[in-house]
């Protein structure tokens, strides 16, 4: 039983990770209808600044402070720039090109960084405080909880007592309705992946620490967890981002300490599976009837 | 058995894709005719290009032939019929491990025979269909991103399925099998390489015929049908779900063909040759090819191992201070190839393929237009 | 004929003529060259490693030494009069792309030798084409024990002590200093790890508890918490420096203080200590081993002199683990290339190695023989104190069987002039 609850606390502490990670996925999902496959690149890039700032300032808040303003003009640059111009020729046109970001962002963070691994402070202790002998979660752990919960409830408030999230959402759903009554469309869409971008930017400044550290790379493994935390939830969904990251989070831990760390990608299939097959737009999807 | 055109028939992938199948009329074996004739004439070129390589130049046109069998199905799933698989770098390795553990098992037992490479790679299409038969029955529930989602996860399990067992796929060193020696009868100092590029050859010619013939047919026509519109199509009598199926499964078997090629071109598998990265470069590769056209899966399997070549290109030709070709190596490569897919999907959304034709398109107006000036 | 049809047969005839015309070049120059690579002024040798991609944090260091430690023998007149050009090739720690750049080096830039492919997956999947191609392959990176198979694959030789031999020498340290005390081993799932944790168990019989990782998970914590949970009081690491860092921060937090005894691979302090920044405390006391000159230890002449090459040709990295790695295999190649003699070949250069007995930056000899094709025989213990990784003790020698964990008593060689061996 000690064991049981000690993989939950480690998979909530992971999973937190993987929720705040979720959310801007979900973010961009909802205002572009489009995955942004460069989300992980854009945040590593977004984290080095971020760490460059703490080292030089001393302080960790104002990295974090950076990170954000970083994503979100990273975001909006690479709206503005490029999604706008690649539009709907095809599908998968603007997956392609954000798989290109992906490379270029880390093959420019590799030859100005360089390849290795760069150490990432943490604003909080990251030793487990102690509940009955278990070794629970850390105060670093509690930050990435609740900077995760706290994102959610900004979020849910902006989209749905502000006039622009309003705006946003009316922006995503129904575009030409939208411009008909005065909506600016395009610029909907430049604040809608400037916003995912900065959120982005806070989770890859909360993930780093918990991984190898900072390298080109370091969003690599968390992108595809968190693609599926996000799919598990429900794309459409913030409250699915988070409840899924914290699902996937707890069933990697469960699955890595009773059955071994080989085995995590069956696991992850098989919860996409169970999950899907029941509800295909996953678990927060709103339901959407459609027969012929 | 004959049929009238209105009645709504399932559309049997499998008769289209056997050339004897009964066409039902003249023009339909004229497009096989056609089909035949130019990949005799395209595969008589290679031959003759072969023929004239060194041994290095051989391996890269086998290997894409190789990624051509992959890359032709795959776009046929992606571009024809609308369905986003992130996994075929997965159904690849299917194919792959297959044919290695086939040959290994007959090596064991010490059976020799000519038989034994298409064999072996027959039964890679066969356990890779079946694979592709299964993802496909999940797949056709799911529709964009949720489907992506499920299939990026299948390219993840390659490591996974091979580290748990071990005692059938040797973990993270994977396998390794008798190499493809030319025959006998080819003489004795014929290179081994341009052997293989033969043996790519042909698989990626079957491939692109059994392809270009099923894709004119009427289940062609089913696969565009169902990816425009499901409704519409359903309302058409298409099975949709079915249809989406069998998409999976010819595609799969193409990928396992390809991934069985691959496998035999070095003799050797493992897991790490099949990472996520490979399935996310295929998408790549039929994309910037262009989506939907074989033509196009011709450019992405060229540009595929453009890509594997690429870093040794770059960092030969530049004379750089140390500090800074160290900083560049193997970054500057993957850097230029990220840039080139940004380029090429802002010029030419439709792909290379349709870039071309533009292109010509345009050249033959000016051409025409010229007598008048 | 369709005039179409007519354009692409004669662009076809025009681009075979091309192609043989080509290829005639190509087989006149071949004649020419008896010893592929060798050429009166220069040899050419080619390596694979992992330049990008998640390996190469740290190990992309080493070929750079190496290129480095070449330009150094260059600029004192090379070898036999000949330069040593250096051919590095990105792999990205992908078996596919190793088996592309290995065919590139062999096939198309024809190298005189393979030296130091990095990687156990990577490097495994040549093996039967360089047999068949007859490249001598020196000193693969990797402590695996695949490449010490003369029969099978005679042109292949490892160079750092294997995973075995190393497991054999910290577990009889453990024995000795922990008598009766509760030892475990956290590996890596491949060969790495299995073969250390064969060693170890060889010395201590079966461990109290035993636990791995795998690189495409960081989550290490149930593992750490399952030795935590076994009550483990030393710990065995074979890992890479990545997980090293990833599994003692995680033990830290979870306030699991045990004795880490970790294997050179993934216990080069200074990589370690970039890596932990503010955390490195935790280093602390962890015992590891090494074969080679200390880094921090400036007063060992090889690390002297390998220094001096590294400010000339090598400054934008730091020197550690892995620069010196790359200099002292660099420096066995000289040493196996002058024993190749004046007119080197494949098989002279393959015969030299056969022959052995190169004494060089090393602590302990190679095992390398007639029908030995594995490197150091064995290894020195080190430990970390006030932010040192300092040596202690004896250094041990043993082989990857039943052989006895035997003291090594001969002392350590100084380097010629200039770090350029002689003969």
């Amino acid at each position: 039983m000690e064991r049981f609850w000690f993989l939950t606390f480690d998979g909530l502490a992971a999973g937190a990770v993987y929720a705040a990670f979720a959310l801007a996925l979900v973010l961009i999902w909802r205002a572009a209808r489009v995955v942004n496959f460069a989300q992980g690149a854009m945040a590593v890039a977004t984290a080095y600044v971020g760490y460059a700032v703490a080292g030089a300032t001393g302080s960790y808040w104002l990295g974090l402070a950076a990170a954000v303003l970083s994503g979100l003009a990273l975001g909006a640059l690479v709206e503005r720039v490029l999604m706008r111009f690649v539009g709907t020729a095809g599908p998968l046109n603007q997956v392609i090109v954000a798989l290109g970001l992906v490379l270029l962002i880390q093959a420019v963070l590799g030859m100005v960084f360089g390849n290795g691994y760069r150490p990432a402070a943490t604003p909080f202790d990251t030793d487990a405080l102690t509940v009955g002998g278990v070794a629970a979660l850390s105060p670093y752990d509690l930050w990435v909880l609740g900077a995760a919960l706290a994102v959610v409830v900004l979020l849910a408030l902006l989209f749905t007592r502000t006039p622009v999230g309003l705006r946003m959402r009316a922006a995503a759903f129904a575009p030409e309705v939208s411009r008909l009554l005065g909506v600016s469309v395009g610029r909907m869409l430049t604040l809608g992946w400037a916003l995912a971008a900065g959120v982005g930017a806070l989770a890859g400044m909360l993930v780093v620490p918990t991984g190898l550290g900072l390298h080109p790379h370091a969003m690599d493994l968390v992108f595809v967890v968190a693609f599926t935390a996000a799919v598990v939830g429900g794309l459409d969904s913030p409250v699915g981002a988070v409840v899924g990251g914290l699902l996937v989070g707890l069933i990697l831990s469960y699955v890595t300490g009773y059955l071994g760390p080989d085995t995590t990608p069956l696991a992850v299939l098989v919860l996409l599976l169970a999950v899907l097959l029941v509800r295909p737009g996953g678990l927060f999807s709103a339901a959407r009837a459609r027969h012929v | 058995m004959t049929t009238t055109r209105t009645e709504p028939v399932p559309p049997s992938a499998l008769r289209r894709l056997l050339p004897g199948a009964p066409a039902g009329g003249g023009p339909r074996s004229a497009t096989l005719l056609r089909h035949l004739a130019v990949a005799v004439l395209a595969g008589t070129l290679v031959v003759l290009l072969t023929n004239q390589l060194p041994p290095y130049q051989n391996l890269q046109v086998a290997r894409v032939c190789a990624f051509l069998c992959v890359t032709a199905g795959y776009t046929v799933l992606v571009g024809l019929n609308g369905q986003l698989s992130l996994g075929h770098g997965a159904l690849m390795a299917t194919g792959a491990y297959t044919v290695a553990l086939v040959q290994q098992g007959l090596d064991d037992r010490a059976v020799r025979g000519w038989w034994i490479l298409p064999g072996s790679l027959l039964a890679a299409v066969a356990v890779t269909a079946l694979g592709g038969l299964v993802v496909g029955l999940a797949a056709a529930r799911l529709r964009g991103p949720y489907l992506a989602g499920v299939t990026l996860a299948v390219a993840t399990l390659v490591p996974a399925v091979t580290t748990i067992f071990t005692g059938v796929f040797n973990g993270e060193q994977g396998l390794r099998f008798p190499a493809q020696n030319p025959p006998a009868a080819l003489g004795a100092y014929f290179q081994p390489e341009r052997w293989l590029a033969w043996i790519a050859l042909a698989a990626a010619l079957l491939t692109i015929v059994l392809l270009a013939n099923l894709v004119r047919s009427r289940f062609g026509r089913s696969l565009r049908a169902v990816r425009d519109d499901e409704v519409a199509a359903r309302l058409a009598g298409i099975p949709v779900a079915r249809t989406q199926v069998l998409a999976f499964v010819v595609s799969a078997a193409c990928a396992g063909l390809g991934g069985g090629v691959y496998a035999v071109l070095t003799a050797t598998v493992a897991p790490g040759k099949f990472p996520l990265d490979l399935s996310l470069f295929l998408l790549m590769a039929i994309v910037i090819g262009g989506l939907g056209s074989l033509a196009g899966a011709v450019w992405g399997a060229l540009l595929l191992v453009a890509l594997q070549d690429l870093p040794g290109l770059l960092t030969d030709r530049l004379d750089l201070p140390a500090a800074l070709a160290q900083r560049l190596e193997g970054n500057l490569a993957l850097a230029v190839f990220g840039l080139i897919l940004i380029v090429v999907m802002l010029a030419a959304p439709g792909g290379l393929q349709a870039g071309v034709r533009a292109l010509a398109t345009r050249l033959r107006a000016t051409v025409r237009r010229a007598p008048d000036r | 004929m369709r005039p179409t049809t007519r354009r692409v047969l004669a662009a076809a005839a025009g681009l075979a003529l091309l192609a043989a015309s080509t290829a005639c070049a190509d087989d006149a120059k071949q004649a020419a060259e008896n010893v592929p690579g060798v050429t009166d002024g220069e040899v050419v040798i080619g390596t694979h490693q992992p330049l990008t991609g998640p390996a190469a944090p740290g190990y992309s260091k080493i070929s750079a030494a190496t290129k480095a430690y070449f330009e150094h023998v260059n600029s004192k007149g090379g070898v036999h009069g000949r330069k040593i050009v250096y051919k590095v090739m990105d792999d990205g720690y992908n078996p596919a792309n190793t088996e592309n750049v290995v065919r590139k080096l062999v096939l198309d830039d024809k190298v005189f030798a393979l030296l130091g492919g990095l990687g156990t997956p990577t490097h495994t999947n040549v093996l039967e084409f360089v047999k068949t191609q007859k490249v001598p392959d020196l000193f693969v990176s990797s402590g695996s024990r695949n490449w010490n198979q003369p029969d099978k694959y005679p042109t292949t030789f490892g160079w750092q002590p294997d995973y075995t031999v190393e497991g054999k020498i910290l577990a009889s340290w453990v024995k000795r200093e922990f008598p009766g005390a509760k030892v475990c081993h956290f590996g890596q799932n491949d060969d790495f790890g299995r073969d250390s944790l064969a060693g170890v168990e060889k010395i201590l019989g079966p461990v109290a508890a035993k636990q791995t990782y795998t690189t495409t998970n960081q989550q290490v914590g149930p593992a750490i918490g399952a030795l935590r949970a076994a009550g483990c009081q030393v710990v065995i690491s074979a890992s890479i420096p990545g997980f090293t860092a990833l599994a003692m921060g995680q033990a830290a937090g979870q306030g699991f203080k045990a004795q880490w005894v970790v294997s050179n691979v993934g216990a080069d302090y200074t990589t370690l200590s970039a890596q932990l920044g503010d955390k490195k405390v935790i280093l602390e006391g962890m015992v590891a081993d090494n074969y080679l000159p200390m880094v921090g230890d400036t007063t060992n002449p090889w690390i002297q002199e390998f220094t001096k090459i590294h400010q000339k040709y090598n400054a934008g990295n730091p020197v550690d683990g892995n620069a010196i790695y790359g200099y002292s295999m660099a420096y066995t190649f000289v040493q196996a290339l002058l024993a190749a003699g004046p007119e080197p070949t494949r098989e002279k250069l393959v015969a030299a190695v056969r022959k052995g007995g190169f004494r060089g930056p090393g602590l302990t000899p190679f095992r390398y023989a007639e029908n030995v094709h594995a490197g150091y025989s064995g290894v020195r213990l080190s430990r970390v104190t006030g932010g040192a990784q300092t040596y202690f003790g004896p250094t041990y020698t043993t082989d990857d069987g039943d052989a006895p964990v035997t003291e090594f008593t001969e002392p350590p060689t100084t380097p010629p002039a200039d770090a350029v061996p002689t003969a």
